[in-house]
């Protein structure tokens, strides 16, 4: 499997990670402090995931005043989302499988 | 795959030797479709919520657009991806010319992914199973 891959499973593997970064999914850009009320961990800890989801291309951050601002970055899981490839084979394999029903169905 | 990057799309054609009425009940009688599909409570009604059920999970769906013998589609909820699949029937003098298109939403499209909705744990599990059931 190519790399990109192997880090964002890496990245996401974690709960608390996955957690933050669904969050950022769900409720739009957040700031640590707000993140923090809602992890059930330290302020430290938060800012360490966010580094690191940072670091996989999660997540972006933009400094407002003495706030920082996360935002997720969904197009970092394109490499997740191969999506039209899965989907033609998936697709494809369920053709087969119509084809033998349509074989064993009464006219 | 064009305008790849505005919307995603799947196409999927085959010929078959049978008529369009014959694969018409393999795509809309809830039974037969769980012999080469899922398990599954759909009605060929516009607007029927229904759903796809496997082991990996479901796909929350919605009746679309009926019209018998010709053309089927709904909605594909699943992995947080939200699509539409369409399946047309073309008589031919030999059967069927079958097509089905899956379109999706951009991925940028921040409502495509509902993270949250489906769960990063079973979007994962998926995931493995769909790329695993690839040849």
């Amino acid at each position: 499997m190519p790399q990109p891959h192997d880090i964002l499973f890496k990245t996401l593997a974690d709960p608390t990670r996955r957690a933050i970064f669904e969050r950022l999914c769900r409720d739009g850009d957040q700031t640590v402090g707000a993140l923090t009320a809602q992890a059930g961990v330290s302020q430290p800890a938060v800012s360490k995931h966010l580094g690191i989801l940072k670091q996989a291309g999660l997540v972006r951050d933009r400094h407002e005043g003495r706030q920082t601002h996360y935002s997720a970055q969904l197009g970092a899981l394109a490499p997740l989302m191969d999506w039209t490839s899965q989907m033609a084979g998936f697709w494809k394999n369920r053709f087969d499988d119509l084809e033998d029903l349509l074989k064993r169905m009464d006219q | 795959m064009n305008e790849a990057t505005e919307t995603l799309s799947v196409v999927v054609e085959r010929e078959i030797p049978f008529p369009p009425e014959k694969i018409w009940r393999a795509l809309t009688q809830p039974h037969l479709i769980e012999e080469w599909l899922m398990k599954n409570d759909f009605k060929p009604v516009v607007g029927h919520s229904f759903n796809f059920r496997a082991d990996w999970g479901s796909v929350d769906c919605q009746v679309m657009a009926v019209e018998p013998n010709k053309t089927l589609s709904y909605t594909w909820g699943a992995f947080g991806l939200g699509s539409v699949v369409t399946w047309t029937l073309t008589p031919t003098s030999t059967g069927t010319h079958l097509r089905m298109e899956q379109s999706g939403f951009r991925p940028d499209q921040q409502q495509a992914y509902q993270g949250a909705k489906f769960g990063w744990q079973r979007f994962f599990a998926g995931l493995e199973r769909v790329v695993g059931g690839l040849s």
